[in-house]
């Protein structure tokens, strides 16, 4: 009676429903990995020539976009992970340490974004980014802005969820009381503490970033997304390839950010 | 392994007596390789109020559960009333049960709660109402019958529970460590208002706790368990006088622990001689003495000792002192009799009959 | 707590941390994050939702939303909320299925926490690259087609009059399924955890055989749990764009007509219909997502 719910299918029961719908998720990466090896025009035959076009100079100039845009996106990467690191762990340390009556305020900014469309929110960053390219140019890192936004519920759950599961005021208390004033209290007491929320957050901002395709395309900017989109109509081997590099990529990211663990809070909270 | 018979202790209950017997008899239960229950046998009497009491792991939680038939047995026999309900299902039992906490079906009022088990006996609307409403008010909450579960205080939510288990008029009544979720005070309250409610009903109940103070303040009998096994029942004035091994000695009560030579049916400790509690014994044993069988005198036969603290109980003081040898011990007794750290002072024993040991 | 936290801020004359020893000054410490909302968030948004009540010229207007009475748009909508229906009902019942199975498992052991890693990984998984696994698997020339086609003689790309299956707004619906399928389990496998063993204990110590727990116990108490998550399965699926990008040219649902729009003007006379469009997204989100919050606060409060 210990395990009421898992009753209800049997144990053999539950494992088969769970081989299936193992076996069901499966099929598509398989068929992309089959894809890979796909001969054009032949179903039957396998190949590793799609592999090799990647590193065949005499190619490069196909790919070139694609490079170009997986460069960009990495750019877009470092300036998110930027804004996430010296706007949004800053405001979230600030309300925890002296302004708790913002904390809702701020956790409904910050997971807004989950309930407004991104297709909603490109409409209304067009003529944004008519301004912003005036300041800053067209280049594609512009787009971490946008992007920004978009990773904010991602990256404020993780860090928001390690600094509850500490009691900063008390630690800040405790620091004070042993001489140590705000900076040294935050750099060498409470941000050593955050390292796995912020670490969750910043790899979550890179998977979200590498997989952003709505906004850069409504701005028209390359990143590796569009530049992958564009690539399957000529190529859509290399495509394939470049598409399962990145889940595999991304699945790590996942795994690794599921070994940090998650946060056990030190006190009761009644 | 064989329970000494119970001493024959008056039942103060009411004159209808309208709980039924139960017997349990060789439970054995294994949880893969750690043995919870090694043959465990018990008679409870109807109408009876026994409490199962021990540290974590001894095995009453799961004693109670088989008498439930929430958990399965490996071998042995569970009969209530004389009839065998070892393959019962639970559901068929007709016991009621009162758990630690969050039993309450929290998407039901307290009144829908208490009406379930009735539901469950197909009872018409209109008799289930009245019932419903005289459980509530039984257990002083008639008037919160509307409320859910979250809107409950603890305390509140287990005299719910209580109600919802008692109004089926089941043949025994459960419960299992009903208060340890609760604040002290709720605790002592609501101990007492279960005790009272049980002796009204006249109902067979078994009782969980690791509290001893709760098991002794309000069995009729108590069974003392450890390590799968009951090593004492009784009553709780024999389990603290007369009890019969080491750990029920140290568990119930407090205990001093001092060094002594046994010699047959006496054992020498602190240069006194006091009676043993149980068979003879020779050699070098561990000597358990209450607090409050140790006493300040000014007699020059006393046993020295320096004076290490004392705390302050409300009714009564508790001071520790260090005898020559070191061994710390605590002496019980009237809260004016003020005692300063390092003062000199001397003991001396009651002379009852002391658990020894051997070391 | 107020009063503690100020205090830690204030630092003492000696630290000469003189910018947060006085409290007005420590509000400024919000500045780069409410302007970064403001210019990225807060303007965008009002944007989106505001543009459909004014002309290309800039005048308030409600002549934009005679783009609802287009039977194109309407399609588009219609169609939109059809297919987050279908998505939303298919994925609630494989997901609690799923969930029901899951359950069962040892919470510790190693099938529990592979599933939690790969329905995150899949949730997430979206966007063009999930397009293109289903074209490599359903497409003219995908694996599941050719196989289908050759051993049971069914040409799965035969069945829509318009071309193959995948590349119509119906055949969404598999690549759609694929990411809500994880989410539903993502969301709903907690409150199955959650219930507690008390309460299937308690049912059955008053006299409760295993159907009515389930029946009258188990389903009211799953109820605005599993609601929630189907929910949450609708909004996501209305509200994704590059799989369907990726998958159809021309429109058909309503992210792709507003990318229809903000390229290209396609409706004459109507400017700033993709307002018109994102302000009537928001308005169905909005709805979804008040629902959603109610049944969550019901969820929460039972759970423990």
């Amino acid at each position: 009676m210990s395990r009421p719910v898992g009753a209800a299918l049997g144990r053999s029961g539950a494992v088969a429903v769970l081989v299936v719908a193992a076996a069901a998720f499966a099929l598509p990466l398989v068929a992309l990995l089959l894809f890979t090896f796909r001969v054009s025009g032949d179903p039957g035959a396998l190949t590793l020539v799609h592999y090799a076009a990647i590193v065949d100079p005499a190619q490069e100039f196909a790919y070139d976009g694609l490079f170009r845009g997986l460069s960009n996106s990495l750019g877009i990467c470092v300036v998110t992970v930027a804004i996430v690191l010296l706007v949004l762990v800053p405001t979230v340390l600030l309300v925890e340490m002296r302004y708790p009556a913002m904390r809702r305020v701020v956790e409904f900014v910050c997971l807004l974004p989950l309930t407004l469309p991104t297709v909603v929110l490109v409409v209304g960053f067009v003529p944004v980014y008519k301004v912003v390219s005036g300041a800053f140019g067209s280049a594609a890192w512009t787009l971490a802005f946008a992007i920004g936004v978009i990773v904010l519920p991602y990256a404020y759950r993780p860090i928001q969820a390690n600094i509850a599961a500490l009691d900063v005021v008390v630690l800040g208390e405790a620091a004070r009381s042993l001489g140590a004033g705000a900076v040294p209290t935050v750099f060498r007491v409470i941000l050593p503490n955050l390292r796995r929320g912020i670490l969750s957050a910043c790899l979550l901002t890179v998977a979200v970033v590498l997989g952003e395709f709505t906004i850069a395309s409504f701005l028209s900017r390359t990143t590796f997304q569009t530049a992958l989109f564009l690539l399957q109509q000529s190529d859509p081997y290399v495509a394939a390839i470049f598409s399962l590099a990145a889940l595999v990529f991304v699945f790590v990211l996942l795994l690794v950010i599921g070994r940090l663990g998650s946060f056990r809070p030190s006190r009761r909270t009644s | 392994m064989n329970v000494p018979p119970p001493t024959a202790a008056p039942l103060t209950g009411p004159l209808i007596v309208t709980g039924t017997a139960v017997s349990l008899a060789g439970i054995h239960k294994s949880f893969g390789p750690h043995v919870a229950l090694r043959g465990v046998s018990l008679d409870v009497r109807p109408g009876e109020f026994v409490a199962l009491l021990g540290p974590s792991g001894c095995g009453k939680t799961t004693l109670l559960r088989a008498l439930s038939g929430l958990d399965r047995i490996d071998a042995g026999t569970i009969s209530i009333d004389g009839t065998d309900v070892s393959r019962v299902p639970v559901d068929k039992r007709d016991i009621g049960m009162v758990f630690q906490s969050y039993s309450l079906f929290p998407h039901l009022t307290a009144a829908q709660n208490v009406e379930f088990g009735l539901r469950m006996r197909k009872v018409d609307a209109a008799r289930r109402a009245v019932r419903v409403q005289e459980a509530l008010d039984m257990v002083g909450l008639g008037d919160r019958g509307g409320r859910y579960a979250h809107e409950l205080s603890g305390g509140q939510q287990q005299r719910v529970a209580l109600a919802r288990a008692l109004v089926t008029r089941p043949r025994v009544l459960l419960l299992d460590e009903p208060l340890s979720a609760l604040d002290a005070k709720v605790r002592v309250k609501l101990r007492e208002q279960i005790r009272r409610i049980q002796r009204d009903l006249g109902i067979t109940t078994v009782f969980v706790t690791h509290d001893q103070e709760e098991a002794l303040a309000v069995a009729d009998r108590v069974a003392v368990m450890h390590d799968g096994v009951i090593e004492q029942i009784g009553t709780p004035e024999e389990l603290y006088r007369r009890p019969v091994s080491p750990f029920v000695a140290d568990f119930v009560g407090l205990s001093n622990v001092l060094e002594g030579v046994a010699r047959g049916a006496e054992v020498e400790v602190c240069g006194r001689v006091l009676p043993v509690l149980g068979p003879p014994v020779e050699g070098d044993v561990s000597v358990y003495v209450r607090p409050e069988d140790v006493a300040f005198t000014l007699d020059s036969g006393g046993v020295d000792a320096t004076v290490v603290a004392s705390s302050f109980l409300g009714s009564l003081r508790r001071t520790s002192v260090r005898l020559a040898d070191g061994t710390i011990v605590a002496v019980q007794h009237d809260a004016s009799d003020r005692r300063e750290p390092d003062e000199a002072v001397r003991l001396r024993f009651a002379g009852f009959p002391v658990v020894v040991r051997p070391r | 707590m107020t009063a503690a936290s100020t205090r830690i801020a204030t630092a003492t004359p000696r630290s000469g941390v003189g910018l947060l020893r006085r409290r007005s000054l420590g509000w400024w410490g919000f500045s780069p994050f409410a302007v970064y909302v403001l210019l990225f968030l807060a303007i965008p948004t009002v944007y989106a939702v505001a543009s459909g009540f004014f002309t290309a010229k800039g005048e308030f207007t409600l002549s934009n939303f005679s783009a609802f009475v287009s039977p194109f748009i309407v399609t588009t909508f219609v169609n939109s909320l059809w297919l987050s229906a279908v998505v939303a009902a298919i994925s609630a019942v494989l997901g609690a299925i799923i969930c029901v199975a899951l359950a069962g498992m040892d919470p510790e052991g190693w099938v529990r926490s592979a599933a939690d890693s790969a329905c995150s990984a899949l949730a997430q998984f979206g966007g063009i690259m999930l397009a293109f696994a289903f074209i490599a698997l359903m497409g003219a020339q995908g694996v599941l087609t050719v196989w289908l086609k050759q051993s049971l003689g069914l040409d799965l790309n035969s069945l829509t009059p318009n071309g193959p299956l995948l590349y119509q707004v119906g055949g969404l619906v598999f690549p759609y399924v694929y990411f809500s399928v994880p989410l539903m389990v993502l969301t709903f496998l907690p409150a199955l955890t959650g219930l507690q063993s008390q309460w299937a204990e308690a049912a059955a110590t008053l006299g409760a055989p295993r159907r009515v727990y389930w029946t009258r116990i188990a389903a009211p108490l799953l109820a605005p749990a599993f609601g929630g998550s189907t929910i949450l399965v609708f909004a996501s699926a209305f509200s994704s764009f590059a799989t369907a990008a990726a998958l159809i040219d021309q429109g058909g649902i309503v992210p792709l007509a507003i990318k229809q729009q903000v390229t290209s003007e396609t409706i004459p006379g109507l400017a700033n219909t993709a307002g018109v469009l994102a302000l009537g997204m928001v308005v169905v989100m909005a709805v979804v997502m008040t629902v959603y919050a109610v049944l969550d606060r019901r969820a929460r409060r039972w759970r423990r």
